[in-house]
């Protein structure tokens, strides 16, 4: 039964133009910054050759891309998630789901399997570009594990709490704009903490963007796979919590 | 007795401390076709949507075929099958897409989606249109797409919100004729504010009114109906309701002007009260120039509960 949902979430994003422009619009500027990173790294390249431990092309040219796609994806998966709920909601179709037999979280997993599994092509699209070097170069596959996996980790926590926004209300563009401002907001929190006042590691520890940075230098930390789990977990269940609501209504 | 499909006791249901359904008990047996008749606002789709587990009652309990709608709504929402007042489509899909995916978010097994689809295209004349998008169908069709949802997993109870509303004359006679023969192999509910429409479907109706179940009795169809409970009669020289009472052995009288009276008959002569009360008023010299049977008259009650007086059905039933 989720798997009904997760087709359905699929069928309709790939039905609508959006998704598709989307993938062209990403593939096209990160592509554009990857050949930008090659050039950068092919004209430094003979600089490079005299370091006995220098920096790799994966360092080089495969994180800086990385790097860029969170922006991206920053922008793009608040429109990505906007419909998942609000244009159920809007078209009454959430009653269908309600009145079929599926608990909440059948409901919350389908939804959320569904948009993963779309942010999976996108991830596999920006995969292929690093994986273009393995024909010239050797790559250090540990790096970019690390960094794919901070970057599906990312995408798994933007897209928990853009299905979460969608779901409170009846306008896809309320929920794009609030999730876009929630994410960003979580971006820059750190900013604040240039100093050493109090709080400042707190601050330092609810940003999104810190806990990229590791995987960045391919430390996988538990702590930071954990803080997007929870992340992604809390809007999760506070989306299954709205749907009980519906059933409460008033 | 037979198992009820459907036992509702005490519903209640409230918006914001506002009142829409009050205490509403419900029943529908095995083969039954039930008509809510109501105006709009009256608590027919509140009662509807918590019959279909979509909204929970602020109080009272809902069996559907023995299960606790409740406490296992996985396993009772598996026996209903339920259309919205307003149809809940998916524009973007084509009809069988849309079919397939009610099917198995129902848990129809995957051997048997094929054929259940086909037979819920047959049943709702949806033969032909399998590929068109759903976003291009009349609304008469898209109507139809929405009945094909509640029947595809041959539920035992369907639960249908206003299914004619906003269709063509044409349309309506159709899914009219198409319910009543789902009515054959299901147990049916429906909604309307239409008057004809439930008094040609229903076998049951049950008037909502301000959220009260107001009244509910089988449509019977037949000349062998058990006794009307009230008569409306015109008498030109009417004497005083006491003589009338004293005389005919009706229970009570009511003036309604312009020489009408309605009268209801005790229980001991509610089986021949029309000869006895004509005769005895022929002979009394009352004149009697009108006489109308009121229980089959559906309309008189739903009527007098449009001009909002409440009081006047339960007077009629008792």
């Amino acid at each position: 039964m989720i798997r009904a949902l997760v087709k359905r979430e699929l069928r309709s994003l790939f039905v609508s133009p959006l998704a598709w422009v989307i993938l062209a619009v990403v593939t096209l500027i990160l592509g554009w910054i990857f050949l930008l990173q090659v050039d950068l790294f092919l004209r430094i390249m003979p600089r490079l050759a005299l370091y006995r431990h220098g920096a790799g092309v994966t360092a080089l040219v495969v994180m800086p891309l990385f790097h860029s796609a969170i922006v991206i994806l920053l922008l793009v998966i608040p429109l990505l998630t906007m419909r998942l709920v609000s244009e159920e909601r809007r078209q009454k179709t959430l009653e269908l789901l309600y009145a079929a037999p599926l608990s909440t979280l059948d409901l919350v997993c389908g939804k959320y399997l569904g948009i993963l599994a779309f942010l999976g092509v996108l991830l596999f699209l920006i995969f292929l570009m690093p994986l273009s070097l393995q024909l010239g170069t050797h790559l250090d596959w540990g790096l970019v594990a690390s960094g794919l996996l901070g970057l599906f980790l990312v995408m798994a926590a933007f897209a928990a709490a853009g299905l979460y926004l969608s779901s409170l209300t009846e306008q896809p563009i309320v929920a794009a704009i609030s999730t876009f401002g929630l994410l960003l907001f979580l971006w820059i929190i750190a900013w604040a903490a240039k100093g050493h006042g109090p709080g400042s590691h707190v601050l330092r520890y609810a940003s999104l963007l810190n806990h990229f940075q590791a995987f960045g230098r391919g430390e996988v930390r538990m702590s930071d796979i954990a803080y997007y789990l929870i992340f992604t977990l809390i809007f999760l269940i506070l989306t299954g919590r709205r749907f009980d609501a519906d059933h409460l209504e008033h | 007795m037979a198992e009820n499909l459907i036992d509702a006791h005490n519903l209640s249901r409230s918006f914001g401390g506002r009142p829409a359904v009050r205490d509403l008990d419900l029943t529908l047996e095995r083969g039954e076709i039930l008509g809510f008749l109501g105006l709009n606002g009256a608590g027919k789709s509140t009662t509807l949507r918590m019959l279909a587990g979509t909204l929970a009652p602020s109080a009272g309990r809902i069996t559907i075929a023995g299960i606790d709608l409740l406490n296992d709504p996985k396993s009772a929402k598996r026996k209903l099958g339920y259309l919205p007042e307003q149809p809940p489509l998916h524009p973007e899909l084509t009809v069988s897409e849309y079919l397939r995916f009610c099917a198995e978010i129902h848990g129809v097994p995957r051997a048997r989606i094929r054929t259940t689809i086909k037979n819920a295209q047959e049943k709702t004349g949806l033969m032909g249109v399998e590929r068109r998008l759903i976003r291009n169908l009349s609304k008469g069709y898209q109507q139809r797409v929405g009945i094909a949802q509640a029947i595809l997993h041959d539920p035992e109870v369907l639960l249908l919100d206003e299914p004619t509303v906003g269709l063509d004359p044409a349309q309506i006679q159709e899914i009219r004729a198409l319910i009543r023969s789902l009515g054959e192999a299901h147990s049916v509910v429906f909604s309307s504010h239409l008057l004809a429409e439930v008094q040609s479907l229903a076998t049951r109706v049950i008037i909502i009114h301000e959220g009260r179940l107001a009244w509910s009795r089988p449509l019977t169809r037949t000349l062998a109906d058990p006794p009307a409970s009230s008569y409306r009669i015109g008498l030109r020289k009417a004497p005083s309701p006491e003589e009338v009472i004293g005389r005919t052995g009706a229970r009570g009288i009511t003036p309604l002007g312009d020489g009408w009276f309605r009268i209801a008959p005790s229980e001991e002569t509610a089986s021949d009260f029309p000869e006895r009360f004509l005769d005895r008023a022929v002979r009394e010299g009352w004149a009697p120039f009108g006489f109308i049977a009121e229980e089959t008259s559906l309309e008189s009650i739903f009527l007098e509960l449009t001009r909002g007086d409440p009081s006047t059905p339960t007077e009629v039933v008792s």
